[in-house]
């Protein structure tokens, strides 16, 4: 099972980038009171799927081989600004979050073949987090792209 | 004759449980004019909270001189309150109504005539669509037009403009109600009645000081509650409210949460029907969707977890709980306490769960009142001045949008239904940003009641965006505007409107409105024909003239919808009573409770809304949603709780609440202008409990500065019935003042309005901006010459428990000028009334 350690890991290293991207997004535009608030909470949301999947990490240990090329993939370090600026940075916090998904739902198979109940676990439940974490970013893009695109200054 | 500021929901009428509340008419003339004198009586309803008691006008002369309850209004049975006699109609002549079109020049606002003022806005506007498209264009309007003026208002904006940017301030006040019935029942649309107080066992009341907002529903408890087999009250209230004490005074429970836990508690109030086996499990089964999924939800809120998150006792939790649990009928009131709250639209929600898991809806005495906060607030939501689409439609749903463009004979394309939307808080965002430059602003004073005042005024004060301000009066928002047109207000203009349990009243018109003044509907339906907005046929897009053809175009397009009103007529409004919908040929005589056969509008073909995440707002899809099935079953949705998002911190201690008092109506526009009303109520105060004004050497009547992060007011102090922790203001309190011999010229003035300490912060769901929880700090300034200026008769008496101040005594809220109260020999026969066909049978 190396290559399942290698996923655990990018599971884990997947969800803290997107939890300080998510983080960046707020404070670059905290002056949009819901895109503040809410970029917070889903940033404690994927640090609680990191909490929950510590042990697992600690009970796997390190990936003994060699990692995939370009196997992780850059946040968001630095915001844009106005409102094209957010819907932009939006787009990113999806791509960032649908690495984490799609990550989730690998884990998710290698613990059934594994038959790790544990690890099924923390993926499944994950992974739904993940799907509202995408749910919203969608949501918020689609009403905010009429205005940034048309006829924001 | 009767002092109604004194005595402020009227003498007595009790009776027993199962019978019908008996009549009482309440009336009230101008000093001098005697019964006699009046010349006509004129049919309306009362615009001054969101009860709807059908009433009378008194008119002699030209001029409105008093009011009259219609005992045979089944929402009234003919009493009134405070505001509906008082306030009423002295605001009409008061000297200062706008009684000619204003405009901008140099800076300020002059006079001018109606072609200029309309010619600025349409070549503004002309301008706008040229350069930028309609979504440059921004409506906020109001919880007290009439339907007539929404549904116009909804038709320009949404088929003549194409702009999604519509909303009104129902945002503040009434959004959680409709988003909360989106989410349970698939569709807004209130499911109980009022008639659910004489047959219930038990009345939760949530955040909501009903004595104060609604006096004449709470004079109906009250009935009651001092009459036979009365029901026992729980209060959900950080205040000691009149409600509280009568919770204690019928064996019932008094819950205090910290500001911003509501959740918190309707978690833990869940987690014990699920504990204690109450839940109607076949009921639940076959008329509910989610119940596992809410069990896992609410599993770690035991009471002791309650009693430490939300500083109750976890025993009075189990009491509450088991109040709910055990009693046959239980009628759920909410308001503002929980709307204008942390997690609003969750906690709300959470009264449906509890209801649903039950199976308590649907039958007398097992009601839902999500309570509305304005008289009109109903019509906004079903005619989609507040951006949703006319009828109870859903946005995402394109057969939905096919039948507006139908009934428009427009483009599809042209209505907006791309996104949710835009609610209040966005449009005022757009609007500093300058990406809205025209925003029209009907009826409402967002410059004193929204959120963080200072930046509303900045925003309203700018040259980013061109204002027009149309009302009564030059309030602190129309002071602000590019041009201001002056409006024909209630009593002088004709229309309906829908109260908080759907009953549709005509409100005809009594008077002339003074000067130039128009009828809202008059000037958008001037600004409808100077854009020359058409339909596909190359006809007037907007094909009424008067408030009746509007009605009956209503009317038309709610046909096969839940808010039907195709059975409804301005004749048939006529009658004796208003009429609650839906009133069509299946119901000829209008419904009194919603979801007797327990089938809610779920259904994805048929519902207002897919959903949405409570915690983010997120939509759910239209697939999600069909794989789901809900056919005609209702949602059982929870969330977790999370802490509010400003907390007490070392420099601000204390939590910010704000709220009503009775005496006035939102920012006084119309009560400030009533001597009877502004005298009980005059000036802002603050309520701090006993603890936290020792603390820091106040004593009552001292003057206090009260800072949040965002700014700060100085008001005296009422060492009042607020819970320790907890700061209390009340948000009517803008710069505007009478003339000082009607009560007018206080020192604080310039410093006292509640929104300057809020934080602009919204619900995810409802997008309703969070009131009731921001940090605040309290320091005393110097002492007071007197009492608090603080009303003594409601929930901001003086602390109940200890003696009242010597030195400064507060001075008892009396003096109105006299009413007449009669008791009818007979009560008339009320359409509908449950309890007419049982009478004495239970």
């Amino acid at each position: 099972m190396p290559h399942l350690t290698t996923y655990v890991g990018l599971a884990d290293h997947s969800e803290r980038t997107l939890a300080e991207s998510f983080r960046s997004v707020a404070d670059g535009h905290a002056h949009v009171a819901d895109v503040f608030h809410t970029c917070r909470m889903l940033a404690e949301w994927s640090e609680a799927n990191r909490a929950a999947l510590a042990p697992i990490v600690e009970r796997y240990g390190e990936a003994d081989v060699e990692e995939p090329e370009r196997l992780h993939a850059a946040g968001l370090a630095r915001t844009r600004d106005g409102e094209v600026g957010l819907l932009r940075d939006l787009q990113d916090l999806h791509v960032l979050a649908s690495l984490v998904q799609t990550t989730w739902t690998v884990v998710g198979q290698g613990a059934q073949g594994l038959r790790d109940k544990e690890l099924l676990a923390v993926a499944e439940h994950a992974n739904e987090q993940t799907s509202r974490q995408l749910t919203w970013l969608n949501t918020r893009m689609k009403s905010a792209a009429p205005q940034a695109l048309i006829v924001a200054p | 004759m009767t002092d109604r500021i004194a005595d402020i929901h009227g003498p007595r009428t009790p009776h027993a449980k199962g019978t019908v509340w008996p009549a009482r008419i309440d009336q009230y003339l101008d000093p001098g004019v005697e019964e006699t004198d009046v010349e006509r009586w004129v049919q309306s309803a009362c615009l001054l909270c969101s009860n709807g008691c059908g009433m009378d006008i008194a008119v002699r002369d030209g001029r409105m001189v008093g009011v009259r309850g219609r005992a045979t209004d089944v929402v009234n049975h003919g009493r009134l309150g405070p505001k509906g006699l008082y306030g009423s109609t002295r605001w009409a002549h008061a000297g200062d109504r706008l009684t000619r079109p204003l405009v901008r020049e140099d800076g300020r606002l002059v006079e001018t005539d109606w072609e200029t003022a309309m010619g600025r806005i349409v070549a503004t506007s002309r301008a706008l669509l040229e350069e930028k498209g309609p979504l440059s264009h921004g409506f906020y309007t109001s919880g007290q037009l009439f339907l007539e003026e929404y549904y116009t208002l909804a038709v320009i904006g949404k088929a003549g403009l194409g702009t999604p940017h519509m909303d009104g301030n129902t945002r503040l006040c009434t959004a959680t109600s409709a988003a909360a019935f989106k989410e349970s029942f698939g569709a807004d649309g209130q499911p109980g009645s009022y008639t659910d107080i004489e047959h219930c066992d038990a009345i939760f009341l949530y955040g909501h000081n009903m004595p104060e907002t609604q006096t004449v529903l709470w004079a109906r408890i009250l009935d009651r509650t001092r009459g036979e087999d009365p029901p026992r009250i729980v209060c959900v209230d950080p205040r000691r409210t009149l409600v509280a004490l009568e919770a204690e005074r019928t064996g019932g429970v008094h819950l205090a949460p910290r500001v911003g836990t509501n959740l918190a508690l309707m978690n833990g109030l869940t987690r014990e029907l699920f504990a204690n086996g109450w839940v109607d499990d076949d009921w639940v089964a076959a008329h509910t969707l989610g119940v596992d999924d809410l069990r896992s939800t609410v599993e770690e809120w035991a009471p002791d977890k309650v009693a430490e998150v939300c500083g109750v006792d976890a025993d009075d939790v189990r009491r509450a709980a088991r109040i709910f649990g055990e009693s046959t009928d239980v009628l759920s009131t909410v308001l503002q306490g929980f709307y204008q709250s942390h997690q609003a639209t969750a906690a709300s929600v959470a009264v449906h769960n509890l209801h649903l898991l039950r199976g308590m809806i649907g039958r007398p005495g097992a009601g839902i009142l999500q309570m509305n906060g304005q008289p009109t607030a109903q019509n906004n939501r079903e005619c989609g001045a507040d951006g949703d689409l006319p009828g109870f439609r859903n946005w995402d749903n394109p057969a939905h949008v096919h039948q507006l463009a139908d009934a428009w004979d427009v483009d599809t394309m042209t209505i907006p239904h791309w996104a949710p939307p835009t609610h209040a808080m966005q449009i005022f965002s757009y609007a500093e940003a300058g990406s809205i430059g025209l925003l029209w602003i009907s009826a409402t004073n967002p410059a004193v009641s929204m959120p963080e005042s200072a930046r509303i005024r900045r925003i309203l004060g700018g040259d980013q965006c061109f204002v027009v301000v149309q009302d009564l009066f030059l309030t602190e928002t129309a002071e602000l505007a590019d041009v201001v047109l002056p409006a024909a207000g209630w009593g002088e203009k004709t229309g309906c409107f829908t109260n908080v349990n759907r009953t549709v009243h005509l409100s005809e018109k009594a008077v002339d409105p003074p000067g130039e003044a128009r009828s809202d509907l008059d000037i958008f339906l001037m600004y409808a024909d100077a854009m020359g907005f058409t339909n596909r046929s190359g006809q007037p897009l907007i094909g009424w003239r008067t408030p009746e053809e509007a009605f009956d175009a209503w009317a038309a397009v709610t046909a096969g919808r839940p808010v039907d009103y195709t059975g409804l007529s301005y004749d048939r409004l006529r009658g004796p009573t208003g009429i609650p919908w839906p009133v069509n040929a299946e119901h000829p005589d209008g419904t009194d409770r919603l979801y007797a056969d327990g089938v809610f509008p779920t259904d994805t073909d048929y519902c207002e809304t897919f959903g949405h995440d409570l915690a983010t707002g997120g939509t759910v899809t239209e697939t999600e949603h069909r794989a789901m099935n809900p056919a005609g079953r209702a949602f059982l949705k929870g969330a977790a709780y999370t802490p509010a998002h400003e907390e007490p911190s070392e420099d601000f201690p204390l939590l910010y609440t704000t709220g009503r008092t009775v005496y006035h109506f939102h920012t006084r526009t119309k009560t400030g202008r009533s001597e009877d009303l502004n005298r009980a109520a005059p000036d802002a105060w603050v309520e701090l409990s006993a603890g936290d004004a020792a603390e820091r050497g106040i004593e009552e009547g001292d003057w206090v500065r009260v800072a949040s992060p965002r700014g700060a007011i100085e008001v005296r102090a009422r060492v009042g019935n607020v819970m320790e922790g907890a700061v209390f203001a009340p948000f009517h309190y803008g710069h505007w003042e009478p003339p000082a011999d009607l009560g007018g010229g206080h020192p604080d003035a310039e410093h006292r309005l509640a929104n300057e300490l809020t934080m602009t912060v919204w619900d995810p769901v409802s997008k309703q901006p969070v009131f009731k929880t921001a940090a605040c700090q309290v320091t005393r300034v110097r002492a007071g010459d007197g009492p608090a200026p603080a009303p003594t008769t409601t929930a901001s008496a003086p602390d109940t428990d200890r003696p009242a101040s010597r030195r400064r005594p507060p001075r008892p809220t009396e003096g109105g000028a006299p009413t007449t109260t009669t008791v009818p020999d007979r009560t008339p026969d009320y359409p509908l009334d449950p309890a007419r066909s049982s009478e004495g049978s239970r």
